[in-house]
């Protein structure tokens, strides 16, 4: 009998909460990953995807990383005209792409030129939309063509990294974007430029091991997870629970890979002193 | 000869765009003649052939047979007088790689190699091949030594991949590996790199940065296991053969991607009895060491860079620029037909895509 009556309750109880759910809008609040409180998404948006309770750094779009990054309206594409292709005719990848410019997001990356405090600069800024931001054919000739361009214009090229690494759709084309990358990061900084690498929550593989790692200095935002392997690869390959904060940021740092951990709210000023340092 | 065929009837059919609406398509051709001219068509042909004789699945499990001639027995019977070198100078020596130097004939060089036993033992002492970021470091020490010196370099590489594991992380295994992308591609000295069994992902991305890259007949150069790549994109371990095929790994594959150089074939005997391929090997490594020590050294530089630098595939605007000259000679908006239909322009984008 009471086991009845329970059943009736939950099953109440269910009903109230779905119709709950649905008389709430899609979006309108987030969940923060780390402290799990329900927080208003305008106010996130508003602190830049930063969790006003516990500080978490969210995810935020290409769109908004721009507005944090650089002066009002100064943002300008380059190299939108490069398009992926299915070389390889993998399984599945055609669709996956068809699907992904439907939607009309460009790529891994979004490249350009913008300014910080007035300073001109060439920028690129991963987009984990696109097939976990993973680096492609298009994603390793934007990154070189970026490199070329601050070598014949002197601009420091700034770069934000999110990604799963090398994309594998593409086979070893992508894996040799890394050696691509980093020989174009090389004949920049050889010509006596600055580039700055700013890594994310979360970077592995391919793109950890290539030019997000190669910046004159590195900075990565609080509790990001950064890293060659991803952890659960690592935890079947020793068969072991992996300590608290590994990959994180914070063990980064202590183990001597990246310079500074910066809080989102302070990047664009970090960033401008920087450059003011280097003499641009 | 069918890739070659097609490029031949692109270039064709651009001359013959060119010619009849009178605009100036030769900087496309000239890069499709340029393409036309790396491969060599007698070659091209005996090869497709050859890569009839296994399928890729096949030839991953050749290529990880234990009796398989190992990396440092390559520098075994190449190089002569050779002494091993050890340690990264910064505390550490990992036994997964091999480096010294030694004689290729009558030119010294410097070797270096993954290393993998052929017994659990041997295995065991070489980490199974994978490197730890000291390897690396240890390469990279002893690449700049050669430089130093004039001395090419030379690799054999043979690793599943470089060792994830958490003191590698800590020791900044990813930093490892982009260093030595970073400062390998401005290397003065040439470099050279033989994948003699598998090339796994970065760990073997970062012994390879090199002029030329030789693979193996039977050796394999992926982006991740096709056991990985089956359980990450297929949600199924098993699937691995379907993956091999997908991911275009074995030598052939990989040289009408433009990623390898030279493919050595392999006689059918060749893990009981290396010596008569690994000598076609010296000859082949003698005769490009000889031709790139003449070099200019910064020719020989531009030339690894831009090696690297034209690896990729995509479409851009300018790969349509054969239909917007026609939608603007013929003036109604529409492709105009004939010869530039859109499997010719398809064609041509993935031709062009090449760069």
């Amino acid at each position: 009998m009471s086991g009845k009556i329970q059943h009736i309750i939950q099953n109440f109880l269910k009903t109230r909460k779905e119709r709950f759910q649905a008389s709430v809008p899609d979006n309108l609040f987030i969940q923060c990953p780390s402290c799990k409180k329900m927080i208003y998404k305008k106010k996130i948006d508003k602190n830049h995807g930063i969790c006003p309770d516990c500080g978490y750094h969210m995810r935020i779009s290409n769109h908004q990383w721009t507005e944090v990054l650089f002066d009002h309206q100064s943002v300008q594409n380059l190299f939108e005209e490069y398009k992926t292709v299915d070389v390889l005719e993998f399984p599945g990848y055609k669709q996956k792409l068809d699907q992904l410019y439907e939607k009309n997001v460009n790529e891994g990356i979004a490249t350009g030129r913008a300014r910080i405090d007035g300073i001109p600069v060439l920028f690129g800024i991963m987009n984990t939309d696109f097939i976990l931001g993973s680096m492609g054919s298009v994603l390793g000739e934007r990154i070189a063509l970026l490199f070329e361009k601050g070598t014949s214009q002197r601009l420091p090229v700034i770069i934000l990294s999110r990604s799963g690494g090398a994309r594998m759709q593409e086979g070893a084309v992508s894996l040799m974007q890394m050696t691509k990358t980093a020989a174009a990061a090389k004949r920049f900084s050889n010509a006596g430029n600055l580039f700055i690498s700013l890594i994310t929550n979360p970077t592995t593989g391919g793109v950890t091991a290539s030019f997000a790692m190669l910046g004159d200095i590195i900075i990565t935002e609080p509790n990001a997870l950064i890293g060659f392997a991803g952890p659960r690869v690592i935890e079947q390959t020793i068969k072991q629970k992996l300590p608290e904060g590994f990959q994180t940021s914070e063990f980064l740092q202590e183990k001597g890979f990246v310079d500074l951990i910066c809080e989102r709210n302070q990047l664009k000023d970090t960033l401008h002193k920087i450059l003011k340092i280097h003499q641009y | 000869m069918e890739y070659t065929n097609k490029i031949k009837k692109t270039i064709k059919s651009l001359e013959q765009i060119s010619r009849t609406k009178g605009v100036d398509l030769n900087q496309e051709i000239n890069s499709l003649e340029k393409k036309l001219s790396k491969v060599q068509p007698e070659k091209y042909t005996e090869w497709q052939e050859q890569k009839k004789g296994h399928t890729p699945w096949e030839r991953v499990k050749i290529a990880r047979t234990l009796e398989r001639p190992k990396p440092q027995d390559y520098i075994e019977y190449l190089i002569k007088d050779f002494i091993p070198l050890h340690g990264d100078r910064l505390g550490h020596d990992d036994n997964a790689i091999l480096g010294g130097i030694g004689y290729l004939k009558d030119i010294p060089v410097t070797a270096i190699s993954t290393r993998r036993g052929k017994e659990l033992r041997g295995n065991m002492d070489a980490n199974f091949g994978m490197p730890h970021p000291e390897g690396y470091r240890k390469a990279l020490r002893l690449a700049r030594q050669a430089e130093k010196f004039k001395r090419p370099v030379i690799f054999f590489v043979d690793t599943p991949g470089a060792y994830c594991g958490i003191g590698a992380e800590e020791r900044g295994i990813s930093e490892a590996i982009a260093r030595n992308l970073f400062e390998l591609s401005d290397l003065n000295v040439p470099t050279f790199t033989v994948i003699t069994g598998e090339g796994g992902s970065g760990g073997a991305l970062a012994l390879s940065v090199s002029n030329k890259l030789y693979m193996m007949e039977n050796s394999i150069l992926s982006v991740i296991s096709p056991e990985g790549c089956a359980s990450i994109l297929f949600k199924d371990a098993s699937k691995a053969e379907q993956a091999a095929e997908s991911l275009k790994l074995t030598a052939y594959d990989l040289f009408e991607l433009g990623i390898v150089d030279e493919i050595q074939k392999e006689a059918e005997d060749f893990d009981t009895n290396p010596q008569p391929t690994l000598e076609e090997l010296e000859k082949m490594l003698y005769n490009d060491i000889f031709h790139y020590s003449f070099m200019d050294e910064q020719k020989m530089k531009n030339q690894r860079y831009n090696k690297y630098r034209s690896i990729g595939f995509f479409e851009t605007d300018k790969n349509q620029l054969p239909e917007k000259i026609l939608n603007g000679a013929s003036g109604n908006g529409k492709a105009s037909g004939g010869e530039a239909g859109t499997g010719f322009l398809k064609e041509l984008a993935r031709l062009l895509g090449l760069k």
